[in-house]
């Protein structure tokens, strides 16, 4: 923690809505970007990690709140919304395209 | 939100510790209790004596009674007498949909007990993650708050710059904030490993519900499949719809008992009185960290064993070691006290970060406090000695009840929630500095009444003295600890005098 000074402080609580605005877009976008990335990335590592299915699901879920955390941390440290924005939408894009090649594979014939 | 890394953590830390840390306070309490549940269970049933008794007979009464009064259902549960808990446990499920049915039955008649209605330790320990809410919508919450809380343990270790140092450094006298700031870092560092441990198994734990979109993708959303191929559980058959006749019990659990060396936990009969029967026998847990019961299933009409949980693959023994963590039915007295220890330095770190958000707040003298700052003043009160106060109310409730009243145990519920919310209440009407005071005076009053009230109302001798003496030192410290703040408090009052200068910000503690 570092220190936090009381005129400082209600300093920004008066910075009124655009700033308040720019946190809520952001928790809104740590929590669904987030989730929705972990969701993806739990789901394609359980159909693609090089294991019998229920332990590839076992990891996947494992690691998935890391994911998700990581993906938090991401979107309150990036300097800018846009930032934040295309660093998360990135990887969700990229692994919801693995997700659905992995899918088809399923279709053509299960891995386990 | 603010410019540069340590910066947008520290903004981050205060703000998720926020939001989440009036909930996460009540989940750490009732967990760090719930290492306690079978002293705490057995405490709640004093017409019940713990002892060792024969599972077998016992699984039998069990099914007796369920062939009797739950014909139709589609399982049996019968849970044999536990240390904990000398009482049979039978559990019935009607549809998939409808909650379990219950009953708890006499060791030697088998016949519903006599014991008084509680949940008893269970109380505490469903709280911990339901928050005794619809089950569905109190574990999101739990969940969420816990995923919240880890992010804000992340960035508060990201936030801190000297974590070795902080380990010594305790400045109460410099000023208040200061002081809380230290209490806070202290009790979070010391047992930042415990901290960082149980908040990720205890998401673990439920991880399936929270996540369940592995198990959607590689199994088409066939949970009991996943559970089966994980070592979890025995497949479930469906029912032939026709009515066959079950062999005995006894020599199946035998034979099951001949394989395992773990002693038995718990008899399922799957589709009872169908001719596609199972009988799974289920075992402790052997010793060690993950958490896998040893099963057997037999076809109920032939005796012959249909299926076996297989050993565990390296990725669920993982998992599951992260649940058996997390629960921590591995450790002995002393580690178990370890656990109890890092449990309450948990709620305290919780408990100062949320006061030293006041503190840090604190308008200058002669300024009147926001509604923000008064409403989370009114929560953090509320909250850290609320929920002490019903929790002794709680377990005092459970002595002074009369015994044969009816729903009795959800009256306990009502007792707990009452006295909690009462508390609340009645620190709002109340000056705030002073409400801390009387508040923890109340809750070290309460905690002091638990041994004197058994003891007037129950006829156990000395069989509660551990007991007895962790309420006793619980009440002791939250007198004491009342008491010191409003000395403390009187004294920094005494020394600066002026009106300018009177330190607002203590008056939180």
């Amino acid at each position: 923690m570092t220190e936090i000074s009381g005129p400082l402080d209600r300093a920004r609580l008066r910075r009124g809505w655009r700033y308040r605005s720019a946190v809520a877009a952001r928790v809104g976008l740590a929590a669904f970007g987030g989730y929705a990335l972990a969701g993806l990335a739990t789901a394609f590592l359980s159909l693609t990690l090089p294991m019998v299915r229920s332990e590839a699901v076992a990891t996947a879920t494992l690691i998935s709140f890391a994911i998700l955390a990581g993906a938090v941390i991401w979107v309150f440290t990036a300097r800018t919304l846009l930032r934040a924005a295309l660093g998360l939408g990135l990887p969700i894009a990229l692994v919801g395209l693995g997700l659905w090649l992995a899918l088809d594979g399923v279709a053509m014939g299960p891995p386990a | 939100m603010r410019q540069g890394f340590r910066q947008s953590m520290a903004w981050l830390h205060t703000w998720a510790g926020l939001v989440t840390g009036w909930v996460m306070f009540a989940v750490f309490v009732t967990g760090t209790a719930t290492y306690y549940r079978a002293d705490l269970s057995l405490w709640m049933r004093p017409e019940l004596h713990a002892g060792p008794s024969d599972p077998v007979p016992a699984a039998e009464r069990g099914v007796a009674y369920l062939k009797a009064h739950a014909p139709k259902a589609m399982a049996w549960y019968v849970s044999v007498p536990q240390p904990d808990r000398p009482m049979i446990a039978v559990y019935w499920m009607d549809s998939l949909e409808a909650s379990l049915g219950q009953a708890m039955l006499d060791v030697e008649t088998g016949a519903p007990t006599k014991a008084r209605d509680t949940q008893g330790g269970d109380f505490f320990y469903r709280f911990h993650y339901e928050l005794q809410m619809m089950p569905v919508l109190g574990r999101w919450i739990v969940g969420a708050a816990a995923m919240i809380l880890l992010i804000a343990l992340i960035s508060g270790i990201v936030t801190h710059r000297r974590i070795f140092a902080d380990f010594f450094t305790f400045r109460r006298d410099k000023s208040a904030q200061r002081g809380w700031l230290d209490a806070h870092n202290v009790t979070g560092v010391l047992a930042l490993p415990f901290h960082l441990m149980i908040t990720y198994t205890g998401i673990v734990t439920l991880g399936v519900m929270y996540m369940p979109w592995g198990v959607t993708a590689a199994y088409k959303g066939d949970d009991l499949r996943f559970y089966v191929e994980a070592a979890q559980t025995t497949t479930w058959r469906p029912a032939a719809g026709r009515p066959g006749e079950a062999v005995p019990l006894a020599p199946l659990l035998a034979r099951a008992q001949g394989e395992v060396s773990e002693p038995l936990e718990m008899v399922i009969v799957n589709n009872p009185g169908d001719a596609n029967a199972t009988v799974v026998a289920v075992f402790e847990e052997p010793h060690g960290l993950a958490h896998q019961h040893p099963q057997i299933a037999f076809d109920a009409t032939s005796g012959t064993v249909v299926e076996r949980v297989e050993p565990l693959k390296p990725a669920a023994q993982v998992f599951t070691s992260f649940m058996g963590l997390h629960e921590a039915h591995f450790a002995s007295t002393a580690l178990r006290a370890l656990f109890f220890l890092c449990g309450l330095l948990g709620s305290a770190t919780i408990a100062t970060g949320l006061v030293l958000w006041t503190v840090a707040r604190a308008p200058k003298a002669g300024e009147a406090p926001g509604f923000g700052l008064r409403l989370v003043r009114g929560l953090n009160l509320g909250t850290i000695l609320g929920l002490p106060i019903g929790m002794a109310a709680f377990l005092l409730g459970n002595r002074l009840l009369p015994v044969d009243l009816a729903h009795r145990a959800t009256w306990e519920g009502s007792v707990f929630f009452g006295a909690w919310a009462l508390a609340a209440f009645v620190s709002l009407l109340r000056p705030h500095r002073r409400a801390w005071t009387e508040l923890g005076l109340a809750a070290g009053f309460l905690f002091g009444a638990v041994p004197v009230v058994g003891a007037l109302t129950t006829d156990r001798g000395l069989d509660f003295l551990a007991f007895d003496a962790a309420m006793l030192g619980l009440g002791l410290a939250l007198a004491l600890g009342a008491r010191k703040v409003s000395d403390y408090e009187a004294r920094r009052q005494a020394a600066r005098p002026g009106p300018a200068r009177v330190p607002e910000g203590f008056a939180e503690a």
